[in-house]
């Protein structure tokens, strides 16, 4: 179940990326976002050294 | 009599080039069994039918002629309709997509292949914008197994997988993220490689998530697979990830002996969710390669869950105008994702590719110990067209996002892979064999002891007859 803080989340989301969320759809969005937010925390808690370099090199 | 169902790329064109058969005459009795076999297999999504026969015909006016045909010539391919097809619209599964114009010119790993001789028939069925593991596409209809075609092809390169399958042509190419050759392979029961990131050209081809996305062939033997994938490779302007490194054909040391090479299971993570038959399909790899030690791969569970997080955001970035103004022409299992994907905050991101770097560098170690690793390509066989959950070590799972629960790991961080078919009755399933970057060598070397062994086989589907 959709906590109201994730709720409010998606809600003020939406506003704010101008994106449509329809009454008959949104209840997928939480759904998958609490799969995508536990994935998130789970690579979120490993430690990394502040000097970890992301993936992508970019060279100019 | 040449069977022109059951015989491999290879055959086909020592064939064409010795006048044993016409060009002509191949891509006829290609045409022919997609007409029969389409409609129950839904793998095309066109068929480029004069296209292919202007091609034939000058490839048998260049026999006539005397002059080189190449090493592929006359052999029909087809492609995910995610390739840029000269006169097609790129659709990658989608409804949006199929009102863009036309493309102006080919994929070069299309023009590379008829470079080679081999002759494009069409597009292939996938699943919507490659955001799926399952073959299912709302708008055109599942691909459907070959082996049983109630059950799904897996995906996204499901089309791929079941016109390879189903023998309406021996070589087709699909797109690699997270596992859409792999998963499609193993549901199918047919050998795909893809290649290290960064390997094979990906310009002119629909993008999904451009830090994941690979290209690669699907083939039912080892040789076509390995002969596909040196026609393609090298490098090429128009995607900046492609590696400035020269092709190093894989064809040549095919049948070199494996003594010298370490292989390895991979424990853990590797055998959590893991089905009887997909145990049973590891095990005879195994003892095939006489593989008996067990390594302990590094943290596979957080790099899936970097690699899902890396999925959903990059492709929320790629499809974020379409999802604000044509939310309802997406397939609604990938406009949700997508939309939740555009909702999370870019910490996350950059933390998942600072985890990347981190994940590589460890893995890598590991190949200084071993050549190649064993592993499994998806927890279970095809599961049925519509199944929406499947029992994992006992847990209800989706079955969406769980088919590529073993592949995401590994194209995380690029390694090529070949997925070898393992053809248990009634149902196929595949065994990765993953290797260090830039060694496919190893991996299509693996692969072809295995098929000389028995053990690894693109079966022809039971209901096709024997």
């Amino acid at each position: 179940m959709p906590t109201p803080e994730l709720d409010d989340f998606i809600a003020a989301s939406a506003r704010t990326l101008e994106l449509p969320v329809d009454p008959a759809w949104y209840p997928m969005i939480p759904a998958n976002l609490e799969v995508i937010f536990r994935l998130a925390g789970l690579v979120a808690e490993f430690k990394l050294p502040d000097d970890a370099e992301p993936a992508p090199v970019f060279r100019a | 009599m040449f069977d022109h169902g059951e015989a491999s790329a290879l055959h086909i064109a020592r064939a064409v080039t010795r006048g044993e058969v016409t060009a002509s005459a191949v891509i006829e009795a290609a045409l022919a069994r997609i007409a029969a076999h389409n409609p129950a297999l839904n793998a095309f999504t066109d068929v480029t039918a004069d296209r292919a026969r202007a091609r034939a015909a000058a490839i048998d006016a260049r026999c006539a002629r005397g002059e080189p045909v190449g090493p592929l010539a006359g052999v029909p391919f087809a492609v995910k309709n995610l390739f840029d097809v000269k006169g097609l619209p790129t659709r990658a599964g989608s409804k949006i997509n199929r009102e863009l114009p036309p493309a102006e010119r080919d994929s070069p790993l299309i023009e590379r292949l008829e470079a080679a001789g081999a002759v494009l028939v069409g597009a292939l069925n996938m699943g919507e914008y490659a955001y799926d593991f399952t073959g299912e596409n709302i708008h055109d209809g599942p691909s459907r197994n070959p082996h049983d075609p109630a059950r799904m092809t897996g995906g996204s390169s499901g089309g791929s997988g079941g016109a390879v399958a189903g023998r309406l042509v021996p070589l087709a190419l699909g797109s690699d993220t997270n596992g859409s050759i792999r998963v499609p392979s193993s549901l199918c029961g047919v050998f795909g490689l893809k290649p290290t990131y960064g390997r094979l050209t990906r310009a002119r081809s629909f993008p999904f998530v451009t830090s994941l996305d690979h290209l690669g062939p699907f083939a039912r033997t080892v040789t076509d697979l390995a002969a596909c994938y040196d026609a393609m490779q090298g490098p090429a302007a128009g995607d900046p990830v492609c590696a400035e490194r020269p092709a190093k054909p894989a064809v040549p040391a095919l049948a070199d002996a494996l003594g010298g090479l370490r292989i390895a299971t991979a424990g853990g993570y590797f055998h959590r969710g893991l089905s009887p038959e997909g145990h049973s399909a590891l095990a005879a790899v195994a003892a095939a390669l006489g593989a008996t030690r067990e390594i302990e791969w590094p943290e596979a569970a957080r790099a899936r869950a970097a690699a899902y997080v890396i999925t959903c955001t990059e492709g929320a970035a790629l499809h974020m105008e379409r999802l604000r103004t044509r939310p309802q022409d997406f397939d609604p299992a990938v406009r949700d994702r997508l939309i939740a994907g555009a909702m999370v905050p870019a910490v996350a991101v950059a933390q998942a590719q600072k985890f990347r770097r981190w994940y590589r560098d460890r893995v890598l170690a590991l190949f200084e110990e071993v050549d190649a690793v064993l592993v499994p390509a998806t927890p279970c066989t095809a599961p049925r067209i519509g199944q929406q959950t499947f029992k994992l070590d006992g847990v209800e799972m989706p079955v969406r996002a769980n088919l590529g629960i073993y592949t995401q790991p590994i194209s995380f961080i690029g390694l090529p892979v070949v997925a070898v078919p393992v053809p248990l009755t009634p149902l196929p399933i595949a065994v990765q064999i993953v290797a260090a970057p830039w060694r496919e060598d190893v991996a299509l070397r693996i692969a072809y002891a295995l098929e000389e062994k028995g053990v690894a086989a693109a079966r022809k589907p039971a209901r096709m007859g024997h």
